[in-house]
């Protein structure tokens, strides 16, 4: 039967796409393993149910397709078999459910000792800001955006003067040190991206948000903006270069603090 | 479960309204363009959303053009492409597929099988209609203002909606949300009528218990829609506000291209909480009639009773429920409160519970059946595969934090084609092929059939399972140009090229389709009263197409449930509602 | 969110009291009925009109619990300012109230069937609602002369925004107390045979009946939406958000 033959091919062919196909999430760089354990979880869940379903379907289609003198059973319901089935359900949601809220505990735990890096977007380009010698970032906030002053560091805190600022260039972390990534925005919302850290949140415009990750990987990887900011949003790319401590030591001192600015 | 003994007269409403009266057309004015008659109604209905959905699936096209082969044409820029996703984000969701399962299906099924003769209120009903009507031309007239329509995304997300980076933002958006608002107005006139229909308007013996989950799926989904649209209808209203008359709801103090605006305050989140406080029981409002179609689909031409009739209605009201608070899972990196991630993320899932059921329920009904392989059913067939696929995807962006980085993805674009794109599409075709009999009293060609739905099966399945795995290698939605993407390999350009051809070829058997519509309505086979043999009302009108007032002189009486399909016992293979138990049997238990 | 959250709960214990009636655990398969033994039922006890009036009622109510729900979670970012009510606001609720009254004095008259009284008290329901709307109009053109417009704050804005919501609802509802006053002036006509006249009246008494629902409806609309504008509301709602959601839902 082709209906039958067909659900088959739609089963066996998405698995042979699953395995063989080069296609698959890029080398991960961060502490997020765990993310990328709970996917595969959910995928060997999923895709057996999805196998289950459409093969049993397949059969049914075969072996219970119209013939002559053929007729249907007549069997409104089966409350045992509901019940097994909602059981086997049930545990199935909960086996991805429950590492899931396990680890996103750990995603909005930021570690004590998170280094602190600001990142601002603008339509189209990515701003950093790192707390200068005093160990924190100042106060700020779009009114206070000027020529002069893109990130809307407040003058009138003494905090923010020592501050590092990197305006459209490249960022660089220290690799091995878990980053506490504050987000804002100066005009619309943004979505700070990296998708080899899998970690990824929104940047609002009068808010600060935040996530975390401990690139674990030296390289160069893309920034992507991941929240639809207008007509240049596919062309708001950045790079971020995981260094050694030293490396990133080198770089630091190049940096122009806010009172330079 | 306790066996509630049963009495009919407790819980049917009369047979017929007293008050009720028909209003008798004049001209023919009155009678196929101002008509009154759900039937015309869902007619106008049906054929303007499928006239817009088709300038969507253009759109479509387009977006393909320039995902598959970037860079090629060139008068496709960033401006228009997002233009271009828009506005089919847009008319899919609301003005095709919401309109369709309601205006057009919930108008024309609902009276025919609870057996009325029309709804409670016509003039409200054609008012609904040309209000709707009215909305869709606001809609397309923003293409032809300055600036053309909005390129905010189909979810409106300000500040950007209404600020001057984005595509549209003068004329383009104020007519979106005008549009949305008046459609929002015009749909109320509707959903209005078709629940009262439901509740008051039932034949004798029309029990709950004993309506066709078909109207069971639209009568949920359209109390639903009522309740949801108001949070578009406000957010709408309140954007309105912000660009109009400055006032600064949903926008901060911020600052654009070096100049201050003069906005401060406000919360864009707020219009997020509102958009999908709608968006979300919207996924569910084109889902559960959905849900509820296929279930008569697969019933009726599997020529068995529905597996777990009472699980299905319990599940599509819990559904109904549950949807309501779930929204936010929407916004898992959208800044929100993170411990928000855990609630949410727990109702999310616990909906897969009731939606797994009714899955089950659709396989199980083919366990033992007698399958005819006709057209409906094999676009039902379909469905059931496209949305255990989309519906499984889901569990990945319901589960807080796997959606981390697969949110914003096209991972997201490949889950929701698949759940509430291509599976609810797939059903209404099936609804086309099933009731267009009864609509016009001629087949549609069951060879064009097949081939439609093969091409748009297969080419569909191609178009988005591969797109989850381009998601998966973290390309944003969205995005006008993927193939300079650092982490996507040149193979992932060949693979959108694959899903550009294929989307061609689907679009391609769309045409078939409209050409069979339109061919069979001279030429198709003369199909009688109840071709597919159903044991619903809508087959036992004396007169196929129905006349005003659908039942002649004296309205149906039910005297058992929809599913009397392959009883023991029985002379034929079903049993119509409107047929008493035999004197000499019982009733089969 | 948690007005809205409150609001649909509310709707949804209704919805399942009345669902817990109608039978949704028979099995409907055993249930056969023999020719002539379904019996008709009766007229049902509300009219569609009744049902579908309350069903507006139910969507105007959640519009209102939306923008309520705005409301406060606007109120609390830091920036928030109050708002000088201006007092004619108070006055106005009276003629609301005035307005409803009437209208519940006409409902009884309708009821009876006395179709002078009736037409009093929707003229006299009319008229203040009339006044309400103009006074409506006076709070607007006072606040704006003493500087505070539309997009001068939030508060400000949401008060605009909610008594435009609020004013649009009234106004439509007067335009159906026109058709009101309408079918009461059909129904009063000498010429009438008494089965034209008994049905006419029915007719005046939904429409009274829904006219009454209308306006006790905004009535309580307006009370509530003066309690939050106000700030008496805040504290109560902000509570209940609390403890709804666990964390601040709202």
């Amino acid at each position: 039967m082709l209906v039958a033959l067909m659900m088959v091919l739609v089963v066996v062919g998405s698995i042979v796409f699953h395995f063989l196909s080069p296609w698959w999430f890029p080398p991960l760089a961060s502490n997020w393993g765990y993310i990328d354990d709970t996917t595969v979880l959910t995928f060997a869940i999923t895709g057996a149910v999805f196998a289950a379903v459409v093969l049993f379907m397949a059969y049914c289609l075969y072996r219970f397709r119209h013939k002559e003198g053929n007729k249907a059973t007549y069997e409104p319901e089966n409350r045992r078999l509901e019940v097994w089935l909602i059981s086997l359900t049930t545990g199935g949601v909960i086996a991805m459910l429950a590492p899931g809220l396990f680890v996103w505990a750990q995603f909005i735990s930021v570690p004590d000792d998170a280094m602190e890096v600001e990142v601002i977007g603008q339509q189209w380009l990515w701003n950093y800001r790192l707390p200068g010698e005093d160990g924190r970032l100042g106060a700020a906030d779009n009114r206070f955006v000027t020529f002069d002053n893109p990130l809307g560091i407040s003058p009138h805190d003494p905090a923010g003067q020592d501050d590092l600022v990197v305006i459209g260039s490249d960022l660089y972390l220290p690799v091995d040190r878990p980053i506490r990534f504050a987000l804002r925005s100066v005009d619309v919302l943004h979505n700070f991206y990296v998708p080899e850290f899998r970690a990824k949140m929104d940047m609002i415009p009068g808010s600060s948000t935040y996530f975390w990750a401990t690139p674990t990987k030296v390289g160069t990887y893309e920034i992507l903006c991941a929240e639809l900011c207008g007509v240049g949003h596919s062309y708001m790319r950045g790079i971020v270069h995981v260094v050694t401590q030293e490396e990133y030591d080198d770089w630091l001192v190049l940096q122009r603090t806010f009172a330079e600015f | 479960m306790a066996n509630i003994p049963h009495d009919a007269t407790n819980t049917a409403p009369p047979a017929e309204l007293g008050e009720m009266e028909l209003y008798h057309p004049k001209s023919w004015w009155t009678k196929y363009v101002f008509s009154q008659d759900a039937k015309i109604i869902a007619i106008q209905y049906a054929v303007t959303a499928l006239a817009i959905g088709f300038v969507a699936l253009v759109l479509s096209w387009l977006i393909r053009l320039q995902l598959g082969f970037p860079n090629t044409f060139t008068f496709i820029d960033a401006e228009r492409y997002y233009q271009f996703i828009t506005m089919h984000g847009m008319i899919m969701v609301v003005y095709l597929l919401t309109a369709l399962f309601l205006g057009g299906f919930g108008n024309y099924l609902i009276p025919l099988m609870v057996g009325a003769r029309d709804m409670v209120f016509p003039y409200a009903n054609m008012l609904s209609y040309w209000i709707y009507l009215l909305a869709v031309l606001v809609l397309v007239a923003s293409f032809f203002v300055p600036g053309g329509p909005t390129g905010a995304g189909w979810t409106l997300y300000p500040p950007q909606a209404i600020t001057s980076g984005t595509p549209g933002d003068e004329g383009g958006i104020i007519l979106m949300l005008v549009s949305l608002i008046l459609f929002i107005i015009g749909f109320t006139m509707g959903g209005l009528n078709y629940t009262v229909t439901v509740l008051q308007a039932r034949t004798r013996g029309m029990t709950l218990m004993r309506m066709p989950l078909t109207v069971w799926g639209i009568f949920v989904a359209t109390i639903m829609a009522l309740l949801a649209f108001p949070a578009l209808f406000v957010a709408a209203v309140m954007m309105l506000f912000d660009k109009l008359l400055g006032t600064s709801f949903f926008m901060p103090t911020l600052v654009e291209f070096g100049e201050q605006l003069s906005y401060g305050g406000g919360s864009p989140i707020l219009f997020q909480h509102l958009f999908w406080f709608f968006g979300h029981p919207e996924v569910y409002i084109v889902a559960l009639p959905a849900f509820g179609i296929v279930s008569d689909l697969i019933s009726t031409h599997a020529r068995r009773n529905i597996f777990g009739y009472r699980m299905m209605v319990w599940a599509i009201v819990i559904i109904g429920a549950l949807s309501f608070v779930v929204w936010a899972h929407h916004m898992y990196v959208s800044g929100m409160h993170p411990y928000f991630g855990f609630w949410f993320a727990t109702t999310t899932l616990i909906i897969a519970v009731p939606t797994a059921i009714k899955v089950y329920n659709w396989v199980l009904t083919l366990w033992r059946a007698d399958i005819h392989f006709t057209t409906p059913m094999l676009f039902a067939l379909g469905f059931i595969v496209t949305f255990v696929n989309g519906g499984l995807s889901g569990l990945f962006l319901g589960n807080v934090v796997v959606d981390v980085p697969l949110s914003d993805t096209m991972f997201v674009v490949a889950h929701f084609h698949m759940v509430m794109g291509i599976a609810p599409i797939l059903v209404i075709y099936g609804a086309i092929y099933h009731w267009y009999p009864k609509v016009t009293g001629r087949m549609l060609s069951e060879a064009l059939g097949k081939f439609h739905f093969w091409v748009t099966f297969v080419g569909a399945y191609l178009i988005f399972f591969p797109m989850h795995y381009v998601g998966l290698m973290g390309a944003p939605r969205r995005y006008f140009e993927t193939s300079d993407i650092m982490v996507l390999p040149d193979s992932a350009i060949t693979l959108n090229a694959f899903m550009s051809i294929a989307a061609f070829v689907v679009g391609f058997a769309q045409m078939v389709f409209i050409f069979n519509v339109v061919w069979s309505l001279k030429n198709g086979k003369e199909a009688g009263g109840n071709p597919w043999r159903a044991t619903t009302l809508e087959w036992q009108t004396p007169k196929t197409p129905p006349e005003h007032g659908n039942w002649g002189k004296e309205l149906p009486i039910v005297y058992r449930w929809a599913y009397d399909y392959s009883v023991p016992g029985a002379p034929e293979d079903f049993v119509p509602q409107n047929q008493p138990a035999a004197a000499t049997q019982g009733a089969p238990s | 969110m948690s007005a809205i959250l409150i609001f649909l709960t509310v709707l949804a214990l209704g919805a399942g009291w009345w669902l817990s009636r109608q039978g949704l655990t028979v099995k409907p398969w055993l249930q056969v009925d023999h020719a002539g033994t379904v019996a008709d039922p009766g007229p049902s006890r509300h009219s569609p009109a009744q049902l579908g009036l309350g069903l507006f009622l139910a969507v105007v109510g959640s519009l209102f619990a939306l923008l309520i729900s705005a409301y406060i979670i606007r109120a609390e970012a830091g920036d928030w300012r109050g708002f000088p009510l201006p007092w004619i606001v108070w006055a106005n609720t009276l003629t609301l109230l005035a307005a409803s009254l009437a209208l519940e004095w006409a409902r009884s008259a309708a009821q009876r069937g006395a179709l002078a009284v009736a037409r009093t008290g929707v003229i006299a329901g009319s008229g203040a609602a009339l006044l309400f709307v103009t006074g409506q109009l006076v709070a607007w053109a006072s606040l704006t002369e003493s500087g505070y417009d539309i997009s001068s704050g939030p508060a400000g804005s949401f008060f605009y925004l909610m008594t435009a919501a609020h004013g649009l609802h009234v106004v439509g509802g007067i335009f159906a107390l026109g058709r009101t006053l309408g079918h009461i002036r059909r129904a009063d006509q000498d010429n009438l045979g008494w089965q034209e006249r008994k049905e006419q009246a029915g007719l005046v008494r939904i429409s009274v009946d829904l006219a009454a629902t209308y306006w006790l409806f905004m009535l309580f609309v307006w009370v509530v939406l003066l309690l939050v504008l106000s700030g008496w509301a805040g504290a109560f709602l902000a509570l209940c958000g609390q403890i709804l959601s666990g964390s601040g839902l709202t």
